[in-house]
C-alpha cells in the first residue's frame, strides 16, 4: 500500500501535466501543420485569428463543440459512441512512460520526470499503439457506411501488419540499451544517439509509425480522395473532434518516443547541471521530428492500398529482422572480442542492407519509367 | 424515429453484374458529392472488395440547358453561354462557337485578329491543363501540386483579365475577330509567364514524374488501347496517350495553325502514366506556339482585329459618333440581330480535353433553331468503364483523373 500522500500528489500534478501538455499540444500542432504547409504550398494559413492567427485552434475548438451532434439512423449507437473514446484514452495513456527529463530536486525530493518507468517500458507502448486500432475499426464498422467500413477494413490491415515492422524495429534499441524501459534507453544513448548505430532501424521505425499514425502518404484509412474521409466520415461536432485529437496526440507522443529511442530523448548538452533543459530539448527533437511529418504530407502522393501491404511485408519486416540479426552479430562480436570498435559494423552492415531494397525498387521504377524524347 | 426505405437498384439492373443482384458483389455510390469526381459526377461502383466490378457513370447533375437556351438568343448574345459550358477552357469555347458562326454566315476574320486567337486559345490550354496537373495531383493526395499549378494559372488569369477585363467568363472572341485589340501591357506580360513557367513545369516533374509512388500508381493503370478508344470516341490528350496521332491542329488545321512549328505529343502506352506525361508535354509544345504567335504579333501592328463586314460585326465606339449608317448597324446588330441562312454547319477545335464541335442550325432567322455541342468530355467520360475494371477503387481515382473532365462540358 502506498501511504505517502505527496506520491500521489506527484503523480496526480504529472497526469495533469501531460494531458494538457497533451491537449494544448494538439491545439497548437494542428496550427503549426497549417502554417508549416501553408509555407510549402506557397500559402499564408491560418492569420485572421489573434495575432499570426495564434487563436484559430481555440476558434476551430469552440466550432467542434458547438457543431450539431449527428449519427447514421442505422448506426450501432453505443458503438458509436465509444469508438472515438476508444481511439483517444491510448493516444494518451501511451505518453505515460516517455521520460521527459533527468530527475529533479523539488522541496526536498527527488522528483523524476516520467510518470511510470517502467520495466517492459517499450512493451507497453507497443501495447498501448496496438489497442487503438480498436477505436478505429470499431468507428468504421459502427456507422454502417460502406466508405467507413472500407476505411476500418483499410486501417485494420494497415495498423497491423506495420505494427510488426515497428515492434522488430525496436529489437535492436533494446538489444543496444540492454533494458526495456525508457527511462534506460535514455541513459544508454549517453555516449552517441542510436541513430548512429541504427540509421536504418530509425528509417523503418519512422515508416512504420507514419502508417501507424495514418499519416501521409500513409493515410489510406482516411483517404479523402478514395474514400471522402473514411472511418470518420459519419462523425461530426464533438466526437469528430476526438478523432481529430486522437491522430494528432498520437502524432506527438511517436514523436516523443522517436526522440527517446534514436535521438537521445532529453539529452543535450548541459542537462546533467541543469535538469530542467531536458524537456525543452525533447520539446525541440519533437517539434522538428513533426515538420519532418508535415513536410512528408506536403510532398509526397498516397501510396496505393495494396502496394502499402505489399511494402510492409515484403520490403519492411524483411529488412527490420535481418537488421535484428546484423544488431545482435555486432554486440556480440563487441563483446566477445572485447574491441568496441565492432560496434560500428552494425551501421555500416545495416546500411548495406537497406540499400538492397532501395536499389531493387529503384531499378524496377527505372523499367517502368518511360523513355522520353 | 423514421424508417430508412431499402435503396433499390432495380433501375440499374441491366447495368451491373449478376452477382451484385445476389449481393455477392457491393453496389457503391461515389458521388455526386465526393471530394474527387470533379465536379458532380455520380459513379455508382459495383465492387468486390475493393476491386472494381462495374464503373456506371450517371450524369445530368450540372444541367443547365445552354444548348436549349442558346436558341432564345440571337447569334451574338448567345455566346456567352458558351463561356459556361467548359469553365477551365472558357475562351476554346467561344472559338468554337464563334467558328462556327463565321462558317454559316461566311464572315472573314482578320489576320491579327487569328495570331491573337491563337495566343489566347494556348494560354488558355495551359490554364486547363494546369488545373488538370493540379487536380490529378490533389486526386494522388500531393496536394502542393494542386497550389503550385493554380499559382501559375494566376499569371494566365491576369493575361485574360488584361485583354477582356475578365478572369474566366471572357467572351473576348466575338464572331469575325476579337473583341478589342490586346493592350500594350500584353507582350510583356505574355514574355515574363515565358520567362518563368518552363522552370515551374520543371519543377512539376521532380515532384511528380519521377517519385516511386507515383509511378507505382500510374504506371499500366487503366489502359485504354487504341481501338477501344475510337470507338468510344475518345479524344484529346486521352486518345493521344493511346497511340492515336489525332490533334485537329495538325489534322484540321484552323485560325492558321498550320503555320506554327509544334509538335503532337504521343504516348503509346495508353495507361494514365501516359495521360499526364502527355498532359506535361504539352505544356511545353503550347509555350511554344505562344513565342511564336507573339512574334507574328509583332509583325503585324496596327491592323485591324475585327472584321469591318458592318452586316455582321458590331461598329466601335469611336465610329457611332460619326456616321448614321454605323449607329443604325449598333442597334440593329444589338437588337434584331443578323440573320443567318436557312443551314447547317458543324465545326470543330481541339480543346485542352479533345475535340470540341458546334453544330449549329440556321432558319433564316437571327436566332439558331438548333445548337449543339460535341463535347469531349462527354465521350471521354464513356470509357470509364472499360477503363477502370479489375482495379482498385483508388486506381479509379487516378483514372478519372487522368482523363480531365469537366462536369460542365459534360452536362450542358
Amino acid at each position: 500500500m502506498i501511504t505517502d500522500w505527496t506520491l500521489w500528489l506527484e503523480w496526480f500534478i504529472k497526469s495533469l501535466v501531460w494531458i494538457f501538455a497533451l491537449l494544448g499540444g494538439f491545439a497548437y500542432l494542428t496550427y503549426y501543420e497549417r502554417r508549416a504547409l501553408a509555407r510549402i504550398q506557397t500559402r499564408v494559413g491560418p492569420n485572421r485569428a489573434g495575432p499570426f492567427g495564434l487563436l484559430q485552434p481555440i476558434a476551430d475548438a469552440i466550432k467542434l463543440i458547438f457543431k450539431e451532434e449527428l449519427s447514421p439512423a442505422k448506426a450501432y449507437k453505443f458503438i458509436f459512441f465509444l469508438a472515438p473514446i476508444l481511439t483517444l484514452v491510448p493516444s494518451i495513456v501511451i505518453a505515460a512512460v516517455i521520460p521527459l527529463g533527468p530527475p529533479i530536486q523539488l522541496f526536498g525530493r527527488q522528483i523524476n520526470l516520467v510518470l511510470a518507468d517502467v520495466n517492459v517500458g517499450v512493451l507497453y507502448f507497443m501495447a498501448i499503439a496496438a489497442v487503438a486500432v480498436y477505436g478505429i475499426v470499431l468507428a468504421g464498422w459502427s456507422s454502417n457506411s460502406k466508405y467507413a467500413m472500407l476505411g476500418g477494413m483499410r486501417s485494420t490491415a494497415q495498423m497491423i501488419s506495420y505494427e510488426l515492422a515497428l515492434g522488430i524495429s525496436l529489437i535492436p534499441v533494446i538489444l543496444l540499451a540492454n533494458s526495456m524501459s525508457m527511462v534506460d534507453v535514455v541513459k544508454a544513448q549517453g555516449m552517441l544517439w542510436f541513430v548512429f548505430l541504427q540509421p536504418v532501424g530509425a528509417l523503418i521505425f519512422w515508416i512504420a509509425t507514419l502508417a501507424e499514425v495514418n499519416r501521409a502518404p500513409f493515410d489510406m484509412p482516411e483517404a479523402e480522395q478514395e474514400l471522402t474521409a473514411g472511418y470518420h466520415a459519419e462523425y461530426s461536432g464533438m466526437k469528430f473532434a476526438l478523432f481529430f485529437m486522437a491522430e494528432y496526440q498520437k502524432m506527438i507522443v511517436i514523436c516523443a518516443v522517436m526522440a527517446v529511442f534514436f535521438f537521445g530523448g532529453y539529452l543535450g548538452p548541459g542537462v546533467d547541471k541543469y535538469p530542467l533543459l531536458g524537456p525543452v530539448y525533447l520539446f525541440i527533437k519533437v517539434f522538428l521530428l513533426l515538420f519532418a511529418m508535415i513536410w512528408v504530407r506536403a510532398t509526397w502522393p498516397r501510396f496505393r492500398y495494396d502496394r502499402l501491404m505489399s511494402f510492409g511485408w515484403k520490403v519492411l519486416v524483411p529488412l527490420s529482422l535481418a537488421i535484428v540479426f546484423i544488431t545482435a552479430t555486432g554486440i556480440l562480436l563487441a563483446e566477445e572480442t572485447g574491441n568496441p570498435m565492432w560496434m560500428w559494423a552494425i551501421p555500416a552492415a545495416s546500411v548495406i542492407a537497406g540499400l538492397i531494397p532501395v536499389v531493387t525498387i529503384y531499378r524496377t521504377l527505372k523499367r517502368l519509367s518511360y523513355e522520353r524524347a | 424515429m423514421p424508417q430508412l426505405e431499402e435503396v433499390s437498384y432495380d433501375q440499374y439492373k441491366h447495368l451491373v453484374s449478376e452477382r451484385a443482384l445476389t449481393g455477392e458483389t457491393m453496389l457503391l455510390n461515389m458521388g455526386p458529392q465526393h471530394p474527387s469526381t470533379h465536379g458532380v459526377l455520380r459513379l455508382l461502383l459495383e465492387l468486390d472488395g475493393e476491386t472494381i466490378v462495374n464503373a456506371i457513370p450517371d450524369i445530368g447533375y450540372l444541367h443547365t440547358g445552354i444548348e436549349k437556351n442558346m436558341e432564345a438568343k440571337t447569334y451574338l448574345k448567345a455566346e456567352v453561354m458558351t463561356d459556361r459550358l467548359d469553365y477551365m477552357n472558357t475562351t476554346g469555347n467561344n472559338l468554337a462557337y464563334c467558328m462556327a458562326v463565321e462558317k454559316l454566315v461566311d464572315l472573314d476574320v482578320p489576320e491579327r485578329a487569328q495570331v491573337i486567337r491563337v495566343i489566347i486559345t494556348e494560354l488558355q490550354r495551359i490554364a486547363s491543363h494546369l488545373v488538370f496537373m493540379g487536380a490529378f495531383g490533389l486526386d494522388l493526395a500531393a496536394m502542393s501540386m494542386f497550389l503550385y499549378c493554380f499559382r501559375e494559372r494566376e499569371y494566365i488569369m491576369d493575361i485574360l483579365e488584361l485583354c477582356s477585363g475578365q478572369r474566366m467568363m471572357t467572351t473576348y472572341f466575338r464572331p469575325g475577330g476579337v473583341w478589342r485589340d490586346v493592350p500594350v501591357e500584353f507582350d510583356a506580360a505574355v514574355r515574363e509567364f515565358i520567362r518563368i513557367f518552363p522552370r515551374r513545369v520543371d519543377e512539376y516533374e521532380a515532384l511528380l514524374t519521377k517519385n516511386p509512388i507515383l509511378l507505382d500508381r500510374l504506371v499500366s493503370i487503366g489502359i485504354l488501347d487504341p481501338k477501344t478508344a475510337l470507338s468510344h470516341g475518345v479524344t484529346g490528350p486521352t486518345l493521344r496517350a493511346s497511340g492515336v496521332n489525332w490533334d485537329l491542329r495538325k489534322a484540321r488545321p484552323y485560325i492558321g495553325y498550320e503555320q506554327y512549328n509544334f509538335n503532337v505529343p504521343v504516348r503509346t502506352e495508353g495507361d494514365t502514366f501516359a495521360r499526364y506525361i502527355v498532359h506535361i508535354e504539352e505544356f511545353r509544345e503550347s509555350l511554344k506556339i505562344v513565342e511564336q504567335g507573339l512574334e507574328k504579333l509583332k509583325k503585324m501592328p496596327n491592323q485591324p482585329v475585327q472584321s469591318d463586314n458592318r452586316k455582321f460585326v458590331v461598329p466601335p465606339r469611336a465610329e457611332i459618333g460619326v456616321s448614321m449608317e454605323a449607329l443604325i448597324h449598333h442597334f440593329k446588330l444589338w437588337t434584331e440581330g443578323f440573320p443567318a441562312p436557312k443551314n447547317s454547319i458543324y465545326s470543330a477545335v481541339e480543346s485542352p480535353r479533345g475535340e470540341l464541335g458546334v453544330y449549329l442550325e440556321g432558319d433564316g432567322g437571327p436566332k439558331p433553331h438548333r445548337v449543339h455541342m460535341r463535347t469531349p468530355s462527354f465521350d471521354n467520360l464513356s470509357a470509364i468503364n472499360k477503363m477502370t475494371q479489375g482495379h482498385l477503387v483508388a486506381d479509379l481515382v487516378a483514372i478519372l483523373a487522368s482523363i480531365d473532365i469537366v462536369l460542365g462540358d459534360i452536362d450542358r
